[in-house]
């Protein structure tokens, strides 16, 4: 994993012929990095052209304007939450792999992510969280678990066509009717070619003694008269139809394949006819994944499927250099395997997780194309972070260099104690 | 396989301990099935969101506005090359395409010459300051490149270098140098001491020592270097977004700018976003021993 540091390497002996082995590398860095970086921290004290001192002015007005703190806030969930989890994940995943004959194709495929670009993983991801459940395959699963537990209506946006008024419980009519009545209770707003295949040929029923009857049927205004059994028209099959006196339902029953439906015994007095909301709610499109509200959340699970397969490589390479004595120590003494994780594992291997940690850290502050990428543009500025923010004042639609230095120095500032963390590390791991 | 594995496999079961009952055996082979079910499911769940991009750029737009792409399952006879076809007919995409190799390979290989002489000089000339900037190097390796952004695009408008391949190219040669030295440094010092002796013993110059007995040495780490970089400058976006011009785009910004255009046409974006990862994912898949071992040695970029 870590290649070896010679300590004791053996310096050449002259200065000078180490000139030009280092003056390419040594001009473009002083020439495109470190130039730069005190270019950025000077020019973040001028004005957006670069003609005025401003003194502190950018950096105020950073910490004052909504859009940065937005960027800010979510930099912080981002920190928080990403990290820990891919450590998290990573350190199980490579704990079950070490059981596995094919460790080595599994880690190969969680790797892949890695080998595209973000951009390219940013569009997959879109795709993958699309809104219609036709096309992203989340909302697919989520439509198709929803539908398992609560099936969708039978004739979602169908409705009467008139004398009906709706209601929270569904559409009741306006008018009573009692027992010896005959209801003709026309629908609209449905597609009759989606009408099921078994429906027949609706007619109105003839009056009963005693009985309430009524047919349902899809009213097509075209070619027929609107209100009215035209021949061709069908009934509409499993509506329910509810019979509600003073409130309460007194009686249900369904349609037949002809929209036929019959209250036999209603006792005296009127009822109202009422058809319940079910038959037609809307059906269920899943979640508003790339809306403002999980956005955040959705471009966070699409950098784990990037980063799992780095950190369980890290993390195995770390686990395979444990000595297995002190495992096999542990196990002989009794220890449950769980034990021996929490006790011997997670303890060995808990340098390897810190560097894993602060490499995800590192990666989280810079993020930029995901959030570019994944978030529509009307969702962007709640999405937004530090990287892209800087980019869009800069060089998008604000033009603001001064603004978008302070972004910079702060960027810069908020990646320093890594690289102080790795000088150390560095300098330790030497001595 | 070998045998000899299998064989030692069988004798020290997962579990570990010895003289366990045959129910605690037998729960530590149902959990190792567990185990090898739980994670066939992750490896899946992993693949689907490619697989699905792949699918969707092989699926005309009717098919895809129509329904999602695990229809394909029941329609196979849906899938064309189409997409592809009207992609690479379009002029600027496939420029982009081109471009991307004109900037990722001379960018990969001035960042493998430079460093290598940098970490050669790092590693076994002693030179007055070479700890400095050896720690100066390893700072370097976090720097955000948000920070040059703003002054390197003053600096190339000046120079004439801005929306060029070649500014583009320097660019990214730039902010790949620091890792790149981390890297060959850390194998280069690791090079046995008498190899190096022995040749100055000889009177080799510095220049024939690096040639003759370093660079032939270090092949697996500049392979891992080149595949890393190489893979880092094709998969970039931000860089190119500001430093590039339209006739210079590589392929992230040229499809960036189709996604305007296409919308939420996801057959041309698919198809584009698939033709960008060609390149990555053949290079990943036939050396992904040196990738890896490149993203784990540059663990902090």
């Amino acid at each position: 994993m870590r290649l070896r540091v010679n300590v004791d390497a053996a310096p050449g002996r002259s200065p000078r012929q180490a000139i030009p082995f280092l003056l390419p590398a040594l001009v473009l860095l002083a020439a495109l990095v470190l130039y730069p970086l005190v270019f950025s921290l000077i020019r973040s004290f001028f004005d957006a052209r670069g003609d005025e001192f401003v003194g502190l002015r950018n950096y105020v007005d950073t910490f004052t304007d909504p859009r940065t703190l937005t960027a800010f806030r979510n930099n912080v969930i981002w920190v928080v939450v990403a990290p820990a989890a891919v450590t998290g994940i990573g350190l199980i995943l490579a704990v079950l792999t070490e059981r596995i004959r094919w460790a080595t194709a599994f880690r190969l495929v969680l790797f892949m992510p890695m080998a595209i670009s973000l951009f390219a993983s940013g569009i997959i991801f879109r795709l993958v969280y699309d809104e219609a459940p036709n096309q992203g395959v989340v909302n697919a699963v989520v439509v198709g678990v929803h539908d398992m537990f609560s099936p969708a209506s039978r004739y979602p946006g169908a409705r009467p066509r008139d004398g009906y008024a709706a209601t929270e419980a569904g559409f009741a009519s306006i008018r009573p009717s009692r027992a010896g009545d005959t209801i003709s209770l026309p629908l609209i707003g449905y597609p009759p070619q989606d009408v099921p295949p078994q429906a027949l040929g609706a007619s109105p029923p003839t009056a009963g003694t005693g009985e309430l009857r009524g047919v349902l049927w899809l009213d097509v205004s075209v070619g027929g008269k609107a209100g009215a059994v035209d021949p061709t028209e069908r009934g509409l099959p499993g509506v329910a139809v509810e019979a509600v006196r003073d409130g309460q339902v007194v009686a249900r029953t369904t349609t037949g394949d002809d929209g036929r439906f019959t209250f036999p015994d209603l006792g005296a007095g009127d009822v109202t006819v009422r058809l319940p909301a079910e038959n037609f709610t809307l059906p269920f499109r899943g979640l508003t994944w790339l809306g403002a509200s999980l956005i955040t959340p959705v471009i966070i699970s699409s950098w784990i499927w990037i980063m799992t397969g780095f950190a369980i490589t890290f993390i195995a390479a770390g686990l395979s250099a444990i000595p297995r004595d002190a495992l096999e120590a542990a196990r002989v003494d009794g220890a449950t395997e769980w034990q021996v994780f929490r006790r011997v594992t997670i303890p060995l291997l808990s340098p390897v997780l810190l560097v894993v940690f602060v490499t995800l850290v590192i990666n989280v502050l810079k993020i930029f194309e995901l959030v570019f990428v994944i978030a529509p543009g009307s969702v962007q500025s709640e999405a937004n972070v530090l990287a892209l923010q800087m980019w869009q004042v800069s060089f998008g639609t604000g033009g603001d260099q001064g603004a978008g230095s302070a972004l910079a120095v702060i960027l810069f500032l908020l990646v320093a104690p890594a690289m102080l963390f790795n000088i150390r590390r560095f300098r330790r791991e030497r001595s | 396989m070998t045998l000899v594995a299998e064989e030692v496999r069988i004798d020290v079961p997962v579990s570990g301990a010895p003289r366990r009952g045959v129910l605690t055996r037998l729960v530590a082979r149902l959990g190792n099935g567990a185990v090898q079910v739980v994670l066939a499911l992750v490896a899946v769940f992993w693949m689907v969101p490619v697989f699905g991009l792949l699918i969707a750029s092989l699926r005309d737009e009717s098919a895809n506005t129509a329904d999602g792409w695990w229809t394909v399952f029941t329609k196979p006879a849906e899938l064309t090359l189409a997409n592809y076809a009207e992609l690479v007919a379009n002029q600027a995409v496939w420029q982009s395409f081109l471009n991307t190799f004109y900037i990722a390979v001379p960018a990969t290989v001035l960042v493998v010459v430079m460093a290598s002489l940098a970490s050669y000089a790092l590693a076994w000339i002693e030179f007055p300051g070479r700890e400095t900037l050896t720690v100066v190097v390893v700072g370097l390796l976090v720097m955000p490149i948000q920070v040059a952004l703003i002054p390197v695009a003053k600096l190339f408008g000046a120079l004439g270098l801005f929306g060029t391949i070649t500014g583009v190219v320097l660019f990214h040669v730039a902010f790949g140098l620091p890792f790149a030295i981390f890297l060959l440094r850390n194998f280069f010092t690791g090079i046995p001491r008498d190899l190096i002796e022995a040749a100055r013993m000889d009177g080799a110059t510095e220049w024939v020592i690096f040639k003759r007995v370093v660079l032939p040495v270090a092949k697996p780490a500049i392979a891992s270097l080149t595949i890393f970089q190489f893979l880092w400058v094709w998969n970039d976006l931000l860089v190119a977004l500001v430093f590039a011009d339209q006739d210079s785009a590589p392929i992230t910004v040229a499809l960036r700018a189709q996604l305007r255009q296409f919308g939420t046409n996801i057959d041309m974006l698919s198809t584009g976003a698939f033709l960008s990862m060609v390149v990555p994912l053949g290079v990943f898949l036939v050396f992904q021993k040196y990738f890896v071992q490149g993203v784990l040695a540059g663990s902090t970029k």
